[in-house]
């Protein structure tokens, strides 16, 4: 009844071109875009910030970049920690190297490190495919982690082996450090979000995303109508790289603080990262939103109900966590290879015939 | 004998040790992939999956008691009886089977036809659920595994002390050989022996190599596809078992096990994922590639310590060489030849 295309005519190609081509859907992303940016800075509080918008913010930019990946390249990877450790520790040396320089170029510095170290691992795709490749990429990971274990150079010779991120200012507001507001960390993050969300969205409709498709459809096929999927494929690890850098990078600066990277980017988040493109759809910007959403919600509500409410002991509601985690995998995979994205896909073909349907 | 060498020998002897046993984790990965063409990622979870209900089974565990606790808030913790090894086996035994049914039945039969790495993924959900389930179902303390055969036939702990005696009488030093890692080698040759009889010999072994061979070619002849999923999935449910007997009974029943597991992927990539001796072969390649290249270059032993990685290779080598080793063969040492077609 509301959500209708009719009566919206398009006089320019860019304009029946465009993203949202539904007013309803463009009224709702822009509304979307006031709320984050003006309404919630001024709500949030600190369990907010730490317990869910600031993972959901920089885990949707790990998903967007893994997605470019695997949902629109085909290429498995499972070493998302590792490349996102990469960031980070990136970030850090950039941080305490050059402290005059503001912390934006250092993050965005980051995720172009990480996709020369992303391309530089996934130069092996060229010969190795499927889950061959996603084995191989288990290499990057525990290589990395390994690497920013060992060489001192990279923890500064801490005596600890941890990284801690020294306070930085954007704007004469502290983002990083133990004096940081939640707002000003919500905003950073929320900037590199919608940056990172509006590149991947044009990437994936332009040229460059329509050559990863080829590629993930039929390499081989892809290949004969001239792909090239050398260039291809690693434009798709550089590109996810850059995202997955940058996520690291606000992961460690920002969100964590003090990291020791084989607890915070462990196997272990290289299958969160996985899972959530999967949940939330492969080959979908939204999805990588949904998936983040979903998994950063899910432990939260868990806790809430399991232990808040039920009164069980924290090691039970984990292991159900981990059951119920596995199990939504495994039934997504069944009922809907295309996640929550193509769930909403649905749901907005059903609301345009929506009350009467033919 | 120098010394030197002597050590060289022994880390190279304990590496082909434990390279048996990553082969015995990988073994049931070729099963299933031979049979189904399904990368089975939750083959090591299997493995602790069944290790911690043989544990739980052998000291009359009550299954689910802390979830049973919490939400009745009762506190039953144990039947209070010990079960014999051989009888809890059998037992363990039969709960690989059913899983393996419950595997085919509610996950891979809504897959099929599915794109490879669509069953892949399914099998780290499956992974994931399987640990969950299995810490829920046995708590997730850190079990010791001690396994008797009736007869006092108990896994042996410990070093071998004749053959550190024999090396110290010949050469003057000792040479360490865990007496596990011994009984985890001749069990995997009898293993793979009994395996390679099993589908060489029996009608249910060739008609699993049949549905290897060709699924649809299988079902004309009126072989049911479902029993030998689920038979496949049974002998790699056993095959799971013994690695996390063996596994088990080194290190303690603990999550960690699941994370050996991992090793055997690289296992896997450089014998070939098709090649029962493949995966043998690349076991004993990996595991002793990674303890040689410890001694040598990750804590500096050889050429007077030119190169010292600091320690820890074990983590990453056995990944990067399969990695590299790919490169240049991307179907492993004894797979079959990659062909693609439009």
């Amino acid at each position: 009844m509301f959500y209708r295309e009719a009566g919206d005519f398009k006089k320019t190609y860019s304009a029946d071109n465009q993203t949202f081509p539904i007013k309803i859907d463009r009224v709702g992303y822009y509304l979307a875009l006031v709320v984050a940016f003006l309404v919630i800075p001024f709500v949030i509080n600190d369990y907010w910030a730490n317990a869910i918008l600031l993972p959901f913010l920089i885990y949707s930019i790990a998903a967007i970049g893994l997605n470019i990946l695997v949902g629109y390249c085909g290429q498995v990877s499972l070493g998302t920690g590792g490349f996102m450790a990469v960031g980070a520790y990136a970030c850090y040396k950039l941080m305490t190297s050059f402290p005059e320089v503001n912390i934006f170029f250092h993050v965005i510095l980051s995720g172009g490190i990480t996709g020369l170290v992303c391309v530089l691992f996934g130069l092996p795709s060229l010969r190795i495919k499927g889950f061959y490749l996603a084995v191989a990429t288990l290499a990057a990971q525990f290589f990395l982690v390994w690497l920013f274990n060992r060489v001192p150079w990279f923890y500064n010779y801490s005596a600890s082996g941890q990284i801690n991120a020294p306070e930085r200012m954007v704007f004469g507001i502290p983002v990083t450090g133990p004096n940081t507001e939640s707002w000003a960390t919500y905003l950073f993050c929320l900037v590199f979000l919608v940056l990172s969300a509006l590149i991947a969205r044009n990437l994936t409709r332009g040229m460059a995303g329509r050559k990863w498709m080829a590629i993930r459809d039929m390499d081989i096929a892809a290949e004969i109508i001239g792909v090239n999927p050398l260039k291809a494929k690693i434009s798709a690890f550089a590109v996810s790289g850059f995202f997955v850098g940058i996520s690291g990078a606000l992961f460690f600066a920002l969100y964590l603080g003090a990291v020791e990277v084989g607890e915070a980017f462990g196997i272990t988040k290289s299958f969160l990262v996985l899972f959530m493109i999967i949940i939330g759809g492969l080959g979908s910007i939204f999805g990588s939103f949904a998936g983040a959403a979903f998994l950063v919600l899910l432990p939260v509500v868990l806790k809430v109900v399991g232990v808040d409410m039920l009164g069980w002991p924290t090691d039970i509601v984990a292991h159900l966590q981990l059951v119920i985690v596995g199990g939504l995998i495994i039934m997504f995979l069944i009922l809907e290879p295309h996640g929550l994205a193509q769930l909403w896909r649905v749901a907005k073909q059903k609301l345009r015939l929506w009350p009467f349907p033919h | 004998m120098p010394e030197q060498l002597v050590f060289a020998m022994e880390v190279f002897t304990n590496g082909l040790m434990s390279g048996v046993l990553y082969a015995l984790v990988a073994l049931g990965f070729v099963l299933i992939y031979k049979a189904s063409g399904i990368f089975n990622f939750a083959q090591g979870v299997m493995a602790l999956f069944a290790a911690m209900t043989l544990v739980g089974i052998q000291n009359g565990q009550v299954p689910f008691a802390h979830l049973i606790n919490a939400i009745f808030g009762t506190h039953v913790h144990t039947f209070g009886w010990n079960i014999s090894s051989a009888f809890a086996l059998i037992l363990t035994v039969g709960v690989m089977i059913l899983l393996a049914w419950a595997v085919q039945r509610f996950v891979f039969r809504h897959l099929v036809g599915q794109e490879p790495i669509i069953l892949f993924m399914a099998t780290i959900g499956l992974a994931y659920f399987l640990e969950g389930f299995a810490d829920l179902m046995w708590n997730s303390e850190i079990k010791t595994l001690t396994f008797c055969l009736p007869g006092e036939l108990c896994l042996p702990q410990g070093m071998n002390l004749a053959i550190d005696d024999a090396a110290y009488n010949a050469w003057g030093v000792g040479f360490f050989i865990d007496n596990l890692d011994i009984t985890a080698t001749l069990v995997a040759i009898v293993l793979v022996i009994a395996l390679v009889a099993f589908s060489q010999y029996t009608k249910q072994g060739r008609a699993m190599r049949a549905v290897a061979d060709d699924h649809q070619a299988a079902l004309s002849v009126g072989i049911s596809l479902n029993f030998i999923w689920v038979l496949v999935w049974s002998l790699a449910g056993f095959v799971a078992l013994v690695a996390g007997i063996m596994w088990g009974a080194k290190s303690g029943v603990q999550f960690s096990l699941s994370l050996i597991a991992l090793k055997a992927l690289p296992v896997l990539m450089l014998g070939g994922f098709t090649s029962i001796p493949g995966a043998i072969v690349g076991g004993l390649i990996i595991g002793v590639g990674e303890k040689m290249f410890e001694y040598c270059f990750g804590i500096g032993q050889c050429f007077g310590g030119v190169i010292n990685l600091g320690g820890a290779t074990e983590n990453w080598f056995a990944y990067v060489l399969a990695l590299v080793f790919l490169v240049f063969r991307p179907q492993g040492l004894f797979g079959e030849k990659i062909i693609e077609r439009v």
